[in-house]
């Protein structure tokens, strides 16, 4: 067998071991102890997850916490399975319309301090998070714009009423960005007491930090699922270089890297461990997109942005930038294969998604010819980042070349970049990303939308309709009517009026050390971090 | 003596100053704040209310000039402030990390002097010969040679010969331990970060020894010594060498200096925890408190190396006195 034969072997059985991510997997035995040592590729601004944005912060600080409910940690791909973390049962369905949601907290659930959490605790949970007084931050405050009021009639029940009935809700409370905090603390210490101190009902208590080194946590003993968690403890070591992280697992100086490395970094380990280690793939809840500045003359025209799409092969551009980038999948607006997605065949028909590509660019070019832009000039701003920011932002130009476009590229580090995206809006066309937790799509499109805090293509106020189509879409109560509507915006975002350009769906790739059993990838470096469930087979 | 020390001390204070402007003018320059990176770096939605909200809590709407006395009075009250990015007091961050770098420059000098010294003297003494060539060679490679780049491969070496000699691919742990806590995984850590650091720094103080070597060596007083029959070793050890050393003593003073703090690329490629790690993280999260401090105390170590040096030339060539 060739050594080449030998590698794609490893790699089958390496991807194939990771099956547990998308099918049935062999029921195991979990053992019980071990520390699971972690690597996190940044360090945490502070402990309060009510306040941070990064998963640098989620992958240490999430085991100490528990949320109202969660991602079922056992099919975290699925978009629709959430269960109760420290609720009763199964996550209960809507009343009145869909506007109110009951959930039976469990009882005797502990705080780390030793404190019993009650409804209470969840109801200055929310309260701070969807209602915060004058002065506190909490950005998620925005999610919870469907929420009316959230109140504990008795210490074992919560009753969220809601402005409107919608599908968002739910993943919205799964958010792993929401743990549970207690009324006492929030009362007694102030809304920033957790910026420096943890006290949860997770299933790890807080053991100790070095800034910039690493964060410790042990078993909580009184944890409120009987028989987790399974480990002893966790370390999670802080390692910016990629470099390091890669050899800190083959060196087994951590069993796993939760965030993802791109497909050379997964061969590398595979050629050098073979057995052992495992690989674990799956979409992920991140798209890159190009946004075209619609205050520049030059991109005021939709015929024009019309071009830029239709000469995007994004076909192609899956096959051979999956292979350097962590990039894959073709999509719309929505997360590929969430029921709300759009299908391939009903993605063909939109301008740059067809399969005909020379069509495409004549199309392209003919646009831009009746525009008058033939010759058109412009320059693409981009983040200075590898993966996958500069790599998909240079095959972006190679796309637009060839369509005779002339287009130079300036990269910018993260912090300039975000200043002249968001302030300055100095860019005719600029690289973006839309990166979430929980699957969304309701309320994740909203970044396609003019008046979004976070779309940057300049055109607020300038799409009513698509506006309108937002709206009625996040408010439908049916499945089947947020799916038409979700294609009607589609087609006017990304064809009719050509807004914005998605390139393709980011692909997370996690290889880990073997011996890591009950951890499943998600489609997102925020879910599934607590940890409960994985064991070590040492 | 001790009214030059005073001298000097004193003269520290409009350099202080001066770098304290700089820093603090300079960064403010660059576009963005922290706020913006904390929470929008991940591509969140996040409200402009929330971002004000950021903003206040970290005192970034004063005006600039007052907060740039908030900056210098900190220094009179022995007050650093806190980081802007984790919210922990500037001394104890600064304060987690000064064990690692100290010991890691103290480590890459010694490596550095027991390379460069017997090198460079070697290379003079056998001047166009074969050693010669190999010790030039030497020096060159290693101030080509990036560290990190060696770095890199000292770490992947480690991992390929482990695993084909001992079936485990082993590298250097990745979290620190002070040596007085556990001295094997200290060493075992900071050895090779030493070397790969060392040995570009033992390359340019071993060009230097030679050179200066070579220098003296055709002074007069080299000759006499030699006329009046005195063996060889003394000739170079004694007379010679201590007089070659003051330009080398200035390269190990000033590569020290940079040690502390400088170790950006180094620290970074075997995953430490130093104060060039912590100088990256305060320029790219711009984390104003913690950038200007760091760069506060790499122009204080430099400032009191430079003292030390001067205050060595005194014992190392009597002829220098100060007054």
């Amino acid at each position: 067998m060739s050594k080449y034969a030998r590698f794609a072997l490893a790699l089958a059985v390496g991807t194939g071991l990771a099956m547990g991510a998308t099918g049935p997997a062999k029921a195991e035995t979990p053992k019980k102890g071990g520390t699971l040592s972690y690597i996190v590729a940044a360090e945490a601004p502070s402990y309060d997850l009510h306040k941070e944005s990064t998963f640098a912060a989620v992958h240490p600080i999430r085991p100490f916490y528990s949320l109202l409910i969660r991602v079922n940690p056992e099919n975290p791909q699925s978009p629709t399975d959430f269960q109760c973390d420290i609720c009763v049962g199964e996550v209960p369905k809507p009343t009145d319309g869909g506007k109110t949601y009951t959930f039976k907290i469990k009882k005797g659930v502990k705080f780390h301090d030793g404190q019993v959490m009650t409804a209470h605790d969840v109801v200055a949970t929310y309260n701070k998070i969807a209602f915060p007084p004058e002065g506190v931050a909490s950005v998620r405050k925005a999610f919870f714009k469907m929420l009316d009021s959230v109140t504990a009639p008795d210490d074992e029940t919560v009753v969220f009423k809601l402005k409107f009935a919608t599908g968002s809700f739910l993943p919205v409370l799964a958010n792993p960005m929401s743990p549970i905090y207690s009324a006492k603390d929030l009362k007694e210490h102030g809304y920033d007491w957790h910026e420096k101190n943890v006290n949860g009902t997770g299933a790890f208590k807080f053991k100790e930090a070095v800034a910039g080194s690493h964060v410790d946590g042990v078993k909580f003993e009184d944890f409120h699922m009987q028989g987790k968690p399974y480990l002893d403890g966790f370390r999670a070591l802080i390692s910016r270089k990629m470099a390091i992280r890669v050899q800190a697992i083959r060196g087994d100086r951590a069993a796993i890297e939760f965030r993802g490395f791109p497909p050379k970094q997964r061969d590398d380990l595979v050629k050098a461990l073979g057995k052992d280690i495992t690989v674990q793939e799956s979409d992920w809840n991140c798209v890159l997109l190009y946004t075209p500045n619609h205050g520049r003359p030059i991109m005021q025209d939709p015929r024009v942005r019309q071009a830029l799409t239709l000469a995007v092969d994004r076909w192609g551009g899956s096959q051979h930038l999956s292979r350097i980038a962590i990039v894959k999948t073709v999509g719309g607006i929505g997360f590929p294969g969430h029921p709300l997605s759009a299908t391939k065949a009903e993605l063909v028909p939109l301008k740059g998604y067809g399969t005909d590509l020379k069509a495409a660019r004549a199309e392209a070019k003919k646009l831009l010819a009746e525009a008058g832009k033939s010759d058109l000039k412009f320059e693409l701003m981009n983040r200075g980042t590898d993966q996958p920011y500069k790599i998909v932002g240079t095959w972006l130009i190679g796309q637009w070349r060839q369509i005779g476009l002339e287009v130079t590229q300036r990269v910018e580090p993260t912090k300039t970049f975000y200043n002249e995206l968001r302030n300055t809006k100095n860019f005719d066309v600029s690289l973006d990303f839309n990166c979430q937790s929980v699957v969304n799509p309701l309320v994740d499109t909203s970044k396609f939308v003019g008046s979004a805090g976070n779309n940057y293509a300049n055109f607020k106020g300038q799409d009513q309709q698509l506006e309108e189509i937002y709206e009625q879409m996040l408010q439908a109560p049916e499945e089947a009517k947020q799916r038409e509507l979700m294609r009607v915006m589609e087609k006017r975002a990304l064809s009719d009026q050509a807004h914005m350009g998605v390139t393709l769906w980011w692909y997370k790739i996690n290889p880990h050390r073997s011996y890591v059993k009950g951890w499943k990838i998600a489609p997102s470096h925020y879910l599934n971090q607590s940890l409960d469930q994985v064991w070590l087979d040492k | 003596m001790g009214k030059y020390i005073l001298k000097r001390l004193i003269a520290m204070i409009p350099t202080l100053l001066g770098a304290a402007v700089l820093v603090f003018f300079l960064l403010r320059l660059a576009p963005g704040d922290i706020c913006e990176v904390r929470l929008l770096g991940t591509g969140a939605t996040v409200a402009q209310e929330q971002i004000d909200i950021c903003r206040e809590s970290l005192g970034l709407d004063k005006p600039q000039i007052a907060q740039f006395f908030d900056f210098v009075w900190g220094y009179f009250i022995f007050d650093l402030g806190t980081s802007m990015w984790t919210g922990q007091p500037v001394t104890h961050e600064i304060a987690i990390r000064f064990e690692l770098s100290l010991q890691l420059a103290v480590m890459a000098t010694i490596v550095a002097t027991i390379i460069a010294i017997p090198l460079g003297i070697i290379s003079a003494v056998k001047q166009n010969t074969l050693i010669d060539y190999f010790v030039r060679g030497f020096a060159i490679a290693g101030i080509a040679i990036p560290s990190f780049w060696l770095g890199l491969m000292i770490i992947l070496g480690l991992l390929v010969f482990s695993q084909a000699w001992f079936g485990e691919p082993w590298m250097p742990p990745i979290m620190f331990k002070s040596i007085w806590e556990d001295p094997a995984h200290n060493l075992s850590q900071l050895m090779w970060p030493a070397v790969a650091t060392g040995y570009r720094y033992s390359a340019v103080a071993a060009r230097m020894t030679r050179s200066a070597m070579l220098e003296v060596l055709r002074e007069d007083y080299v000759r006499t010594a030699r006329a009046k029959g005195m063996v060889e070793k003394i000739v170079i050890n004694r007379h010679a060498l201590k007089n070659a050393l003051l330009p080398v003593v200035t390269i190990l003073a000033l590569e020290f200096a940079f040690l502390m703090g400088g170790l950006v690329v180094t620290e970074q490629v075997f995953n430490l925890n130093g104060l060039g790690n912590l100088m990256v993280d305060g320029v790219e999260h711009h984390d104003f408190t913690m950038t200007q401090n760091l760069v506060m105390l790499v122009v204080i170590v430099f400032v009191i190396t430079n003292l030390i040096t001067d205050l060595a030339y005194a014992w190392l060539d009597p002829r220098i006195r100060y007054s």
